[in-house]
């Protein structure tokens, strides 16, 4: 694998061998010694034109654990806020000899953009680009879903027979869209949930079942249900009237978080507003993967970043 | 002016005659034997078309030199086997007043590779809010005739009705850039599936089609003249096609890679395939090629828009819109409507010659290859097959979509009023043709 | 040309007994043993010469897998490889007598690795080495403390160890 930058270039096999190596990796974490040196002297760059310390973090502690050296570099207050082009930026960071870049930009296309256009020759990791995709997100869902759902047995499994919603703003979510090719991929069944302006034009023809009010899906019985952060400027696009009718019509109340049967998971990739898309009550509830899910992002990370940057370019021996 | 004869040209594709041209005009037209001061070209195996007629180029000429000047998007056009280009207003300073157009207009004509007619801006600025001074521009030694605000909308009604009225006084033309800006904020591709699987924000249709259907209705209104740029949607060709029915004077343009490119080359995210109107999907493609062929939409027009290596070398979101056309347009309109039997030879001349001149009140090219016409003709070669690349570019900029794609035609020659612009395929130096063209108005 | 078999099926069962019985003699004291295996076939033999010493001296000994690829030398050097997983029996290996197991012991390389995975995971009172086959070429100061057989080869040849559980067949084979 020489870029990652969707999932929906991702195979069912390969898929299901990140998931596996990553529970290879969260086991480092019960060990004397919690690194591992397969990445030594390698130099792992973060690109970050968007500011994210949560996703930055966990992608520093990931390349740490595999000893690699890493270097930050954020766009505020940067070169790059002066003005230099993503182009130059990323030629000076191989110039420095970065093996592999984690790249988070504003645009839709920059992971791709980098990988393509024969600026640099280093592996490129999207960590979000835009509104399109965050492929590390949705397989630590995938990770979390699976862990949850098969514990010790989960090795070697996909998600078949799983059944997921996916809750909010589809339309501006990169978080939607990767989730919804890698649940697919690994045959769970997908609904998705949102008004008709924060959908997608042509989503009926995505893998879904679609859905406009969330009262529809709760009685389905489900595996999960991934509920997506709403921005409060989309208010000033008309996108929807208000906060209080949103959080009322799709938010994760408490009295819907009643609803839900037993074994059922409350996900969000976080930060979450509190009272908005999910209320205190689901967020702090036992059904709540929310901290497990950055648990599993470094191990996911870790895995990502082991299969993109050891090794010569190319399939895997 | 020393005479030339081109022997044996297979004119608009059909029967193969000589062409006398002496003191910048068709002198003779038939058998003709070459007399002892006169250049011969030997046209055996070419095809001669009048020298094309761009309404609409941009050629970045006050103020953004470093894509283009009025020399090197002439240069650019004459490569193209363009004899005529209309300059649009979106320069900096705008083209609002008698000072620019006068301005790039004599550029042109020293230049000498193309009649350069300007465009002038509806509104001052382009800003959308006040009239510019229409009359003047009228009145000038640049003699506008044609009007835009292209790059932005004329988007207010009431401003678009008084455009239309005042336009129509001085007997010009409203070209307007159909996009109305509400529902295009932000805007970066077609609006359709794969804008939604790509995360690049949607140009619906329907915000073309709309500001087309009231345009053609205030046209009615007012009895005034409409011209509609860049169309790119089936649903706008049908509406464009309503109003035709109806009786009103609305005439349309398409571009080049309109009728050949789609909103498929957008999933790689290279910038070089974004543009304004965005590419959009084969059932466009194929109703703006029927829509061509039978008359919905009059001409073709490049819309050529140089920009610099840095505006199409970063991401998508920060691109700017635009493709270089003008030393491909034939090829591509070859490609897509001669080759697939849509259009031949002289519907080709009507569509990027005589019609085009005609919406821009623009004088000799209303009798093609006719004796006593001006001398603006070009010969083209339509079994060559080449590799695109930036090589056969002659402007500034090299922001060309058809890089690696195998085009047919090639020009070999380009005559603008009786000087040789382009000759066996190259550029004539810029001295040579500024002193013929100097002579030439001496004369 | 063709492969020559130089250890049959009981010629395999004969030498995991020996080596079985020589890991327990060479134990001094009371120290728990862990047998580690190097997948793949490392790791079937590491379970079954568990088993063996479990007949005769039950209780004394566990076995697990130690995979070895993060740590190998040659990382950056081939296509990316996928590990396989490491499991270390509940008792851990701190001050326990690991023994790494293996199939075929040949540059060395291998066990130099599997040294340095121990270290990251606990503090051993000792490690030892058990392998089936020793085909001699060592590139490292690394020798086997239990061998199954030696079998001097040239580098040209090849050394091909099949057991049941992975290849469906047991046998030890040499090719040119």
């Amino acid at each position: 694998m020489k870029h990652l930058l969707s999932t929906r270039d991702l195979d069912r096999t390969t898929a299901v061998s990140i998931l596996d190596l990553a529970e290879d990796m969260a086991h480092t974490a019960d060990r004397e010694v919690k690194k591992l040196p397969a990445l030594r002297g390698r130099t792992v760059v973060n690109l970050f034109f968007e500011d994210s310390t949560r996703t930055r973090l966990s992608f520093e502690s990931a390349a740490k654990r595999l000893s690699a050296d890493v270097i930050t570099f954020s766009a505020k207050g940067s070169s790059v806020s002066k003005g230099e082009s993503l182009k130059d930026t990323a030629q000076t960071l191989a110039a420095m000899g970065a093996d592999a870049i984690v790249v988070r930009h504003h645009d839709s296309g920059a992971a791709h953009q980098l990988a393509h256009a024969g600026w640099i020759d280093a592996a490129v990791l999207n960590a979000g680009d835009g509104t399109h995709e965050h492929p590390t997100q949705a397989l630590l869902d995938a990770y979390t879903l699976r862990a949850r759902r098969f514990g010790a047995g989960a090795r070697g499994r996909g998600l078949e027979g799983l059944r997921v919603a996916i809750v909010g703003d589809i339309l501006h979510s990169r978080v939607a869209r990767s989730n919804v090719w890698l649940l697919q991929t690994l045959g769970a069944e997908v609904h998705l949930v949102a008004p008709r302006t924060l959908q997608p034009h042509g989503l009926r023809s995505w893998p879904v079942t679609v859905h406009e009010h969330l009262d529809d899906v709760l009685h389905l019985p489900l595996d999960a249900v991934m509920m997506l952060r709403i921005q409060t400027e989309r208010m000033k696009a008309a996108f929807f009237p208000s906060a209080r009718e949103y959080a009322r019509e799709w938010g994760f109340t408490a009295e819907r978080l009643a609803q839900l049967g037993p074994d059922t998971m409350v996900m969000h990739p976080g930060p979450m507003n509190r009272g908005l898309e999910i209320s205190s009550a689901a967020a702090d509830s036992s059904r709540s993967t929310v901290l497990d899910q950055v648990t599993n992002g470094v191990s996911i990370r870790m895995a990502v970043l082991y299969l993109l940057v050891s090794g010569t370019a190319g399939e895997p021996a | 002016m020393n005479g030339l004869v081109i022997r044996g040209a297979s004119l608009l594709g059909g029967h193969r005659a000589d062409v006398r041209v002496r003191d910048g005009v068709i002198a003779a037209v038939g058998t003709l034997s070459p007399e002892l001061d006169e250049r011969m070209i030997d046209a055996q195996g070419l095809i001669a078309l009048p020298g094309l007629v761009d309404l609409h180029t941009h050629l970045r000429e006050p103020g953004g030199e470093a894509s283009e000047t009025v020399l090197t998007g002439t240069q650019a056009a004459a490569a193209g086997g363009f004899t005529a280009v209309h300059a649009m207003a979106n320069t900096s300073p705008v083209a609002d007043s008698a000072g620019v157009v006068e301005q790039v207009q004599r550029l042109g004509e020293r230049h000498g590779y193309a009649t350069v007619r300007p465009i002038g801006a509806v509104t001052v600025g382009l800003a959308g809010e006040q009239l510019a001074e229409i009359g003047a521009m009228a009145r000038s030694s640049a003699a506008v005739r044609v009007f835009s605000d292209d790059g932005f909308c004329v988007h207010d009604p009431l401003l678009m009705r008084r455009a239309l009225e005042y336009v129509a006084t001085f007997g010009g033309v409203i070209a307007q850039h159909a996009q109305e800006p509400r529902l295009t904020e932000g805007a970066q591709m077609n609006e359709s599936e794969l804008s939604g699987e790509l995360g690049l924000t949607g140009w619906p249709a329907v915000a073309e089609e709309a500001i087309i259907a009231r345009d053609v209705l205030l046209a009615q209104h007012v009895g005034a003249r409409l011209h509609v740029c860049h169309v790119s949607t089936a649903g706008s060709v049908e509406v464009v096609r309503w109003a035709k029915s109806r009786g009103i004077a609305v005439t349309a343009e398409v571009t080049p890679h309109h009728l050949l490119l789609t909103e498929e080359l957008a999933r790689g995210y290279d910038p070089h395939f974004k543009v304004n109107p965005p590419l959009r999907s084969d059932d466009d493609v194929r109703a703006l090629r029927d829509a061509l062929a039978d008359g919905t939409i009059d001409i073709v027009a490049t819309d050529h828009a140089p920009h610099p290596d840095e505006a199409k070398q970063c991401t998508w979101a920060e691109a700017a819109n635009g493709m270089v056309g003008l030393e491909s347009a034939l090829s591509v309109v070859q490609l897509a409507m001669v080759d697939t039997g849509l259009l031949d030879w002289a519907g080709v001349a009507r569509v990027l010659s005589t019609t085009p001149a005609d919406i821009g009140r623009l004088e000799g090219y209303d009798t093609p290859l006719e004796v006593g016409a001006p001398a603006h003709l070009t010969l083209v070669e339509p079994e060559s097959r080449r590799m695109w690349s930036t090589e056969h570019l002659r402007g500034r900029s090299t922001n060309t979509p058809y890089a690696g794609r195998e085009l047919p035609g090639r020009i070999v020659h380009t005559i603008h009023g009786g000087i040789v612009t382009v000759h066996d395929g190259e550029l004539v130096d810029q001295e040579t043709v500024a002193a013929l063209a100097r002579e030439a108005h001496r004369g | 040309m063709g492969a020559r078999t130089v250890l049959h099926d009981a010629d395999i069962t004969r030498a995991l007994r020996r080596i079985a019985h020589e890991i327990v003699e060479s134990r001094r004291g009371d120290g728990r043993l862990v047998l580690l295996g190097i997948p793949t076939r490392g790791r079937v033999l590491a379970e079954r010469i568990c088993r063996i010493i479990d007949e005769f001296e039950p209780g004394i000994a566990e076995w697990g897998s130690l995979d070895v690829t993060m740590y190998r030398d040659d990382l950056a050097r081939s296509a990316t490889r996928m590990p396989a997983p490491t499991v270390i029996p509940p008792g851990g290996i701190d001050e326990a007598i690991v023994v790494l197991v293996d199939d075929v012991l040949y540059s060395g390389r291998t066990i130099r690795a599997a040294l340095d995975a121990i270290v990251d995971h606990g503090r051993p009172r000792a490690v030892r080495l058990a392998v089936l086959v020793d085909r001699g070429h060592r590139e490292l100061p690394i020798r086997a403390d239990f061998v199954g057989k030696n079998i001097p080869s040239a580098t040209s040849e090849r050394v091909s160890v099949r057991l049941r559980d992975t290849d469906g067949v047991e046998e030890v084979t040499i090719e040119a």
